[in-house]
């Protein structure tokens, strides 16, 4: 990563969890965790600290310490117990510039909620799926948001803030075996530790493979085809809203809530 | 006269210095790591380790080998004698005579030195090594004039002052190489530093015959894991480094030297002596690392190699092919000290390059490179009805599969596998899901924590089944079974089976009687001996003699055998991708060209990738299993005596109901 973008005083705090392979089901480090570490690798070597609520022996976890971390910080925690409390509760402690996580977990709920409960616990902003932080300058960071097809959106947003990081973030640095094994696994007992009851009720299944419609491809030509590949959602109905006043934008939001029965 | 009194001056002052630079040298050894090594048996051995085995692999330049045997005899004789003579002042006519021949034996070996010297092949180093001859021819014709008046065949003071100083300036000169030269890193260097080489050599078991090639484990649990610096490899390894003469054999037989990738083994050694003893390549005066320039290299014991030193990609271009090692007349090993500089690469640095990291991703998350599900191992064989160790328990042979299992082109030759075996009714059995990556790619990667982990879960695996041979299809799953598996088995325990190559086994059935064959109907076919199999395991001769067998002589290449070539396709050289200027199987396959061969056996499946993967026109490339399973006569295959065991007759009843 270029140098010039690291930043001494910055605090960056990556989530990570346990990861499972999709072909072998085997725990390993879960690749959008893994960007969310590589990305505060690369911006802040020194103020980055990762961060785990669960079990501080799960072997999974070195793969994140084999990138070149001193150290990991586990808020040590029992199997069923949901990691929100206790990460929210330390990170308002230790009140980081960016919160990163994983768009969603690769095992247990995955949801796809960390980013937005934690937001909402710390009364951050959440940025959702970005693929970069470009740069940081006046207490805002100018990131960029990974859309569908390789687009990106140029955002800018007042620290601290929540991010989720996208697949289409910088590929995670090699894990080494050496440095994994030797990195110092710092747990504490968290300091709050609540029952995920609805986890508790589930019952996990492997999913069965559902038979998939086949897309009929219409293009006659390389070009025709090329242009379907590459051609903008078109969703209709979309409405941007901008420089109004908040509450009218708000309503609005409120509005389609409803009538799309989300919200009664 | 002078002489009289001058030459045990210069004598004993040489020697002294000598002695004083070989101490010298010796503590830079030192600063190496510990490791054992059978001092007084190694030190006994030495000679015959010299004149046997060494002898061995230099009469291979017959040249060579009788000019090194006169100038070298000749040399220690004549310093033997010389002491003799000229310092203890011996007065004996026939010790003097002696002396005269043996400086005489010296000086004809040391013309055939000056003259191979002449116009010397692009391999060989220049520099200090064109001096080598004059000084040898100095040596030798000073100290033959100087001991003629004692031999009486002059007479005293004969010549005057003059030819004295003469003499004596041809002395110190000859002298000066010599004798300080191989304590101050002349030259002759070699001399000292290859004897005790061999003495204290790393791999003991090379010698007399014999052979070792599988790679020495990791300790896991070590500060550092592998080589960072010179200082962290072992002594002995730092001692065989200084045992090179440049005689750059080794760079004339690298595939990735002449590929044009940025390797040249002889370098690399010649670098390791700069990095042991501080400095930097300036002087080197041989070939470099193609595209890169020679001068700019420093290093030194406490420094890191690949920072000034050595680039990552010189050390990622190699194959492990071992045609450096096999070539190497002081048995140097280049493919450990390789090794274990990516060790420290892949395992401290996370820096193998291109798909390494990827590949070992999917190594430690499925147990294969790729990244299939490793529920899948099986499905090649789903139509083969194959009977897997879980259900059978026992079987006199287990089939390896190994990861070709997951590639369509492999898995071709695994079905004609399959059909000899079941046309010779072997009593086989396979270890299906429970089968993993050999761990060979980790392995010559660097990364010995996941192969090691993979071995041990192999031999788990292996360890709740009764068998008494392993058979495999590739050569380097066949390595690791047969060369490196044994370091890991659990205290008190070892492998109890037999590691055959499915060529080896065939041969075997044919041999037996088990199978019929047809003749070979096609046209001129040569062989391509895989590296893991020719000179891991030295095993040449079973896929000629089968081959035979089916009425094939082969049109040799001319590098084949020992010899033979690389495909380009070992040590994780495809994974690491290191560009160069050409492509070795390019290169490989324009060599079996020119045999007007239209077909070329070969007896891996990697091989089989990699030559297929140079554009047609080519000779078409067939692994020895299909063309045995391509000429079986079926119907009447004879019941081997030896594996004639019948298969279980309900086995296939019953994997038809499972699938049903
Ligand atoms: S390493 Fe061996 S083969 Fe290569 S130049 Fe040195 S002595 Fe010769
Ligand atoms: S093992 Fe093969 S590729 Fe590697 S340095 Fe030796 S000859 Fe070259």
């Amino acid at each position: 990563m270029q140098p010039d973008k690291q930043n001494a005083n910055l605090r960056i705090a990556a989530l990570v969890s346990v990861g499972k392979h999709p072909g072998s089901g085997r725990a390993r480090r879960a690749e959008q965790d893994a960007r969310a570490v590589e990305m505060g690798l690369a911006m802040a070597p020194q103020g980055l600290e990762v961060l785990h609520a669960g079990d501080p022996h799960a072997e999974a976890l070195r793969a994140y310490a084999g990138m070149g971390l001193k150290k990991l910080r586990i808020l040590q925690q029992g199997e069923n117990a949901d990691a929100v409390p206790a990460l929210s509760q330390y990170l308002s402690e230790t009140k980081p510039d960016i919160v990163l996580t994983g768009v969603r977990a690769e095992s247990g709920e995955s949801s796809g909620m960390m980013a937005y409960l934690l937001g909402e616990k710390l009364g951050m902003p959440v940025v959702t799926r970005i693929a970069e932080i470009v740069s940081i300058d006046n207490g805002q960071a100018n990131l960029l948001q990974a859309l569908p097809r390789g687009q990106r959106r140029a955002l800018r947003v007042p620290l601290p803030f929540v991010a989720s990081v996208d697949m289409a973030a910088a590929t995670p640095r090699q894990s080494a075996f050496g440095p994994a094994s030797r990195a110092e696994m710092e747990a504490k007992a968290a300091d709050v530790e609540v029952l995920d009851e609805v986890q508790a009720s589930w019952s996990e299944a492997p999913a069965r493979k559902r038979p998939k419609r086949l897309k009929v491809v219409k293009a006659k030509t390389a070009a025709d085809r090329f242009k379907a590949a590459t051609a903008k959602s078109s969703g209709d109905g979309g409405k941007v809203l901008r420089d109004k006043p908040a509450s009218e934008m708000a309503q609005a939001v409120f509005d389609l809530l409803l009538e799309e029965g989300v919200i009664r | 006269m002078i002489l009289d009194w001058l030459l045990p001056v210069l004598i004993s002052v040489a020697l002294l210095l000598a002695v004083a630079g070989m101490l010298k040298r010796i503590s830079l050894w030192r600063a190496g790591q510990p490791e054992k090594v059978s001092f007084f048996s190694g030190l006994m051995a030495m000679p015959r380790r010299y004149l046997v085995d060494l002898h061995h692999v230099v009469e291979r330049d017959k040249y060579m080998s009788k000019t090194h045997v006169a100038t070298a005899g000749g040399f220690v004789l004549s310093m033997v004698l010389i002491l003799a003579v000229h310092l203890f002042g011996v007065e004996n006519r026939w010790v003097n005579y002696a002396l005269l021949g043996a400086l005489v034996l010296m000086f004809v070996g040391a013309l055939f030195v000056f003259k191979r010297r002449l116009n010397p092949p692009s391999r060989l180093s220049k520099g200090p090594w064109m001096r080598l001859p004059k000084s040898l021819l100095m040596f030798a014709v000073s100290f033959f004039i100087a001991t003629l008046p004692a031999a009486g065949i002059l007479p005293e003071n004969f010549g005057g002052w003059v030819l004295a100083a003469v003499l004596a300036a041809g002395i110190v000169w000859g002298m000066g190489e010599l004798l300080f030269g191989m304590g101050w890193g002349g030259p002759m260097k070699h001399a000292f530093a290859g004897s005790l080489h061999l003495a204290f050599h790393r791999r003991p078991e090379r010698f007399g015959g014999g052979r070792s090639t599988g790679l020495k484990p990791v300790d896991l649990t070590a500060a550092k894991l592998g080589v960072e610096k010179p200082t962290d490899f072992k002594w002995n390894q730092l001692l065989g480094f200084d045992a090179c003469v440049q005689c750059g054999k080794c760079e004339a037989m690298c595939p990735a030297f002449a590929a044009g990738q940025p390797l040249n083994p002889k370098k690399l050694i010649q670098d390791m002596v700069v990095g042991l003893a501080g400095g930097s390549d300036a002087k080197f005066a041989g070939s470099p690392y193609p595209g890169i320039e020679v001068g700019k290299a420093e290093g030194g014991p406490n420094k890191t190699i690949t920072e000034g030193l050595v680039s990552p990609d010189t050390l990622w271009s190699c194959t492990t092919c071992r045609a450096c090692v096999e070539e190497c007349p002081m048995m140097i090993e280049h493919v450990d000290a390789i090794v274990d500089m990516r060790r420290f690469l892949t395992l401290e640095k996370g820096s193998t390059p291109n798909k390494g990291a990827e590949v070992l991703d999917n190594l430690i998350a499925t147990d294969n490179p790729n990244g299939f599900n490793p529920g899948s191992r099986m499905n090649w064989a789903a139509d083969q009805n194959l009977r897997v160790m879980k259900d059978v328990k026992e079987a006199e042979v287990l089939f390896w599969v190994s990861d070709g299992a997951f590639d369509m082109r492999s898995q071709r030759i695994l079905r004609a596998f399959v059909k000899v075996l079941k046309a010779a009714n072997v009593d086989f059995a396979v270890l299906g899901d429970e089968e993993r990556d050999s761990g060979d790619v980790a392995r010559r990667l660097g990364d010995d924590a996941t192969f090691q982990s993979l071995a041990k879960r192999n031999i788990a695996a292996m360890s709740q089944y009764k068998f008494q041979r392993i058979v495999t299809t590739d050569p380097h799953a066949f390595h690791c079974l047969k060369n490196e598996y044994a370091d890991f088995y659990p205290e008190g325990q070892k492998p109890d089976y037999e590691v055959l190559h499915h060529t080896t086994f065939i041969n075997e059935l044919v041999k037996a009687g088990a199978l019929s064959l047809e003749e070979f109907k096609g046209g001129t076919v040569t062989y391509h001996d895989p590296c893991y199999l020719g000179r891991y395991n030295g095993e040449y001769d079973s896929p000629r003699e089968l081959l035979n067998e089916l009425g094939i002589e082969v049109a040799e290449m001319e590098r084949s055998g020992f010899r033979s070539r690389c495909c380009g396709g070992g040590g994780g050289a495809p994974i690491t991708d290191i560009p160069g200027e050409r492509r070795i199987a390019d290169m490989r396959m324009a060599e079996i060209k020119e045999t007007g061969a239209e077909l070329v056996a070969v007896g891996c499946q990697q091989c089989t990738a990699m030559l297929e993967g140079v554009v047609e026109p080519r000779a078409e490339v067939k692994d020895i299993a299909e063309l045995v399973a391509d000429a079986l006569i079926e119907g009447d295959a004879p019941v081997s005596k030896k594996n004639g065991k019948q298969a279980k007759p309900n086995a296939d009843k019953r994997v038809a109901e499972e699938i049903l």
